[in-house]
């Protein structure tokens, strides 16, 4: 009853197989672990299974796969241009692992991948590390002057420098944070409000009266939280795009 | 990390143990496990951490990220997105193609339009170009017809107007003629005397002179 | 003052920061409305914009999120 109703239980990991011991540490394959592997799962089979019969009247499948393609890349060549087609199939693969990680955690008794801040946080770290490089690549060292703005005082240069250096550090935090914080505040309401579901329901009669405004308010979360899932995958590609972009044409 | 396989071991031995324990109610722990807090032993949740925060689990995490994310980023750069590009592609195309070849119809269609209004067009000049010369050749016609109509008149009217002129200088000369004698039958009555005809119109003459 | 009690006020504190999240959200959004009522047909266009604008005023609030999540649970 009481392990029920620990909104916190929900994010607990098991081993399903392992440990085993590589490179001096612990890995073992958990729930995460199985639901990364879901996650993969389903996004390459529902976009396979979307391609393979096609047909040129799309059907419904072929509809949401090619709905699913054109948004992402609609989207890289807004904010990258014709430059951010080698990053699209990155962008795509971020967006649809965050997508299906988020959506799959919405089952009840299904871990949510994203709910760990190790995750996102790798994720981010990994997308704005890319931003470096690639901008190292393109540039060379002058893309160090994205951190030195134009037409700024010499006096105040060297503090304006150190802001735009601590909010481009900020970024992956802010980043992965953003994507950790929202997935696992959203389940832990969503816990606690049907926790209260079920503390009034074994209250007798007028306990279940009273159960049916938080039960309410949990049907009312649940559809939040489809858009939050949807919202945060697509915020997580989108910023990555941003972001990219200031790697590929850095404005001097 | 070099502590953490021996934290991990105690972890993954402590892991039943935490769903078993009856937590009471949200109250989380009071810290991780040898935190030292007093209140640790009373509220008996929890002995690990926050999981989405627990350091143990995170090298496990990492690996598994990595290998499905590389998975996946494999499967769709390599796999899924050029199948889906190539369905699209196809898509644009024959869409391309079939509207190519719909405007070529239209523009069949439109020269067809225009061809007939130009037949159109030249029908009706040339409709209006016969009613015209219809028109000017019967005009003229009628005007020929006119005109010589009225020279004969005119002929016939000057022809009768000279007979006219003759027969009334005709009728004069006899009227003179008539009146000489006349005059010499008056004046042989009343005087006896025998009056040539040429003496009466000489007399005449001087009268009217 | 018992350690426990002071984390979870702490904690509680922590949260009011995502009041401030609150209103940057309820700020960028109700501006967009507002713009997009003035001119509906460049309202799509930007659409896009105001969501980024609002996960980025709502990270920050998800940051004394996880400050009070760090008190809770971690320290």
């Amino acid at each position: 009853m009481a392990q029920g109703i620990d909104p916190i239980h929900q994010f607990q990991l098991h081993d399903l197989a392992g440990p085993w011991n590589i490179a001096g540490y612990e890995i073992s394959f958990t729930n995460s672990a199985l639901f990364m592997g879901i996650a993969v799962g389903v996004v390459t089979l529902t976009l396979l299974a979307a391609a393979s019969r096609a047909a040129l009247v799309p059907g419904r499948l072929q509809s949401v796969g090619e709905l699913w393609y054109e948004f992402i890349h609609n989207m890289v060549r807004n904010v990258l241009g014709a430059e951010g087609k080698p990053f699209f199939p990155l962008v795509f693969s971020l967006f649809s692992f965050v997508l299906v990680a988020n959506l799959l955690g919405m089952f009840p008794y299904f871990f949510t991948v994203t709910s760990h801040v190790v995750v996102t946080g790798t994720l981010a770290v990994f997308v704005v590390g890319l931003v470096v490089v690639v901008g190292i690549v393109k540039h060379g060292l002058g893309w160090f002057k994205l951190f030195v703005p134009h037409g700024v005082p010499m006096v105040i240069l060297p503090f304006i420098s150190l802001i735009e250096v601590i909010s481009f550090l900020s970024r992956p935090v802010s980043l992965g944070l953003r994507l950790f914080g929202n997935m696992l505040a959203g389940h832990i309401v969503l816990k606690v409000f049907a926790g209260f579901v079920v503390l009034l329901g074994s209250m007798g009669l007028g306990g279940i009266v009273g159960a049916i405004a938080p039960l309410g308010m949990a049907v009312a979360l649940t559809a939040l939280e489809f858009l939050v899932a949807f919202l945060q995958a697509f915020v997580f590609a989108i910023l990555t795009c941003v972001y990219l972009n200031d790697a590929l044409h850095t404005h001097h | 990390m070099s502590q953490s396989t021996l934290v991990v071991a105690e972890a993954t031995t402590e892991a039943p143990a935490t769903g078993e324990a009856p937590a009471e109610g949200t109250a989380p722990a009071g810290g991780e496990a040898g935190h030292g807090t007093e209140s640790t032993g009373a509220e008996g949740g929890h002995h690990g951490a926050f999981p989405p925060m627990d350091a143990q689990s995170f090298p496990s995490q990492i690996f598994w990220l990595v290998v499905f994310f590389g998975l996946l980023y494999l499967l769709m750069s390599k796999l899924a997105l050029p199948r889906m590009a190539a369905v699209l592609n196809n898509r644009h195309k024959t869409l391309e193609a079939d509207l190519s070849k719909a405007s070529a119809l239209k523009n069949e269609t439109e020269s067809a339009i225009k061809s007939y209004e130009k037949a159109l067009a030249d029908a009706r000049a040339k409709a209006q170009g016969i009613a015209t010369e219809t028109r000017a050749r019967m005009t003229a016609e009628v005007e020929g017809e006119r005109s010589k109509l009225e020279t004969s008149v005119a002929a016939k009217i000057a022809a009768a107007e000279t007979r006219i002129a003759g027969l009334k200088e005709q009728a004069m000369k006899d009227v003179g003629e008539v009146a000489a004698e006349t005059a010499a039958d008056i004046v042989a009555e009343l005087t006896g005397a025998q009056v040539s005809k040429a003496d009466a119109a000489k007399a005449i003459a001087g009268l009217k002179g | 003052m018992d350690p426990v009690a002071a984390k979870m006020i702490g904690a509680g504190i922590a949260c009011i920061g995502m009041g401030g999240a609150g209103i940057g959200v309820g700020h960028i959004f109700g501006n967009f409305l507002a713009g997009a009522l003035r001119n509906p047909a460049a309202a799509s266009a930007q659409f896009t914009n105001a969501l980024i604008g609002a996960a980025l005023a709502e990270g920050l609030g998800i940051f004394s999120l996880v400050i009070a999540l760090l008190l809770l649970f971690a320290v």
